[in-house]
């Protein structure tokens, strides 16, 4: 799926990067907690956080995400907004839920990003 | 070789100073070393694990320590990072490195840290991983990566 087709289905507006609209998307990747999220190691994932502050860019930044999703109404701030432009990751901005943002991603097919075990293999 | 003259390393090395509870600018450290290593042209998987584990490190610093420093040694074997701090100190290493322990203060976590899986997940990420601290003193952490 890609930006353009998942702006429509979770009804989000894209606040930067407009000209990534193509950009295919395979994974997902959810969380408040960047520690937690940075165990993802897969890249060209979505990040669907709650979690609104400069540091979401990094850790986004740090993972290769391709682009990164805030839900219930939640808007990045102007700091933000120029970090991400920066840097090239797309940020998008939904009303709906994190578990219902989350439901309709995996209803639609996008795949649950695999975390690295401690013995180097990748747990899907 | 010359007598009297030394070998001449082709390690690059960097070191950034980290200042601990600025926020603002937490990331830049490892910000510029993920553009050093993309700059030499070390393959992206390789870059994601060292900034990963730049970017754990600095966070620790940042959230836990007064002051400190991440420096980087890279040749094209290897990617070295020691991030060396003045701070508390860890008194138990390994409770530190279970999963899911943290020390970090609500304030931290309402930021997105603190989740306890910042030293697990450096050591995921590194091919060696060398943890000392003194309690009181500060802690330094040595991670090393292969470019294989």
């Amino acid at each position: 799926m890609n930006l353009r087709e998942l702006c429509k289905l979770l009804e989000a507006k894209m606040h930067c990067c407009e000209e990534l609209l193509e950009k295919e998307i395979t994974y997902v990747c959810a969380g408040d907690l960047m520690s937690d999220i940075l165990m993802f190691s897969e890249p060209n994932a979505l990040l669907v956080t709650g979690l609104v502050n400069i540091q979401v860019i990094r850790t986004a930044e740090m993972l290769d995400i391709s682009a990164v999703l805030f839900i219930r109404g939640k808007t990045p701030t102007d700091e933000m907004l120029e970090l991400a432009k920066t840097k090239g990751i797309p940020l998008l901005t939904t009303d709906h839920t994190f578990y219902l943002s989350c439901g309709l991603l995996y209803e639609a097919g996008l795949k649950n990003a695999p975390m690295k075990t401690d013995k180097n293999e990748l747990k899907y | 070789m010359e007598k009297g003259k030394k070998p001449v390393s082709k390690d690059i090395k960097h070191e950034y100073p980290i200042r601990g509870m600025d926020f603002v600018a937490a990331g830049e450290a490892s910000s510029n070393i993920k553009h050093t290593l993309q700059l030499i042209g070390f393959a992206p998987a390789i870059i994601r694990r060292a900034a990963i584990a730049a970017y754990e490190s600095e966070m620790n610093i940042v959230i836990h320590a007064t002051e400190g420093t991440l420096k980087t040694t890279i040749s094209p074997e290897r990617i070295e990072i020691i991030a060396a701090d003045t701070g508390p100190g860890i008194p138990d290493i390994e409770l530190a490195m279970r999963e899911g322990y943290s020390t970090a203060p609500d304030h931290i976590r309402e930021m997105g840290f603190g989740a306890g899986m910042g030293l697990p997940n450096i050591k995921n990420v590194s091919d060696e991983f060398t943890l000392d601290s003194t309690f009181g003193k500060g802690t330094t952490l040595k991670v090393v990566i292969y470019n294989q």
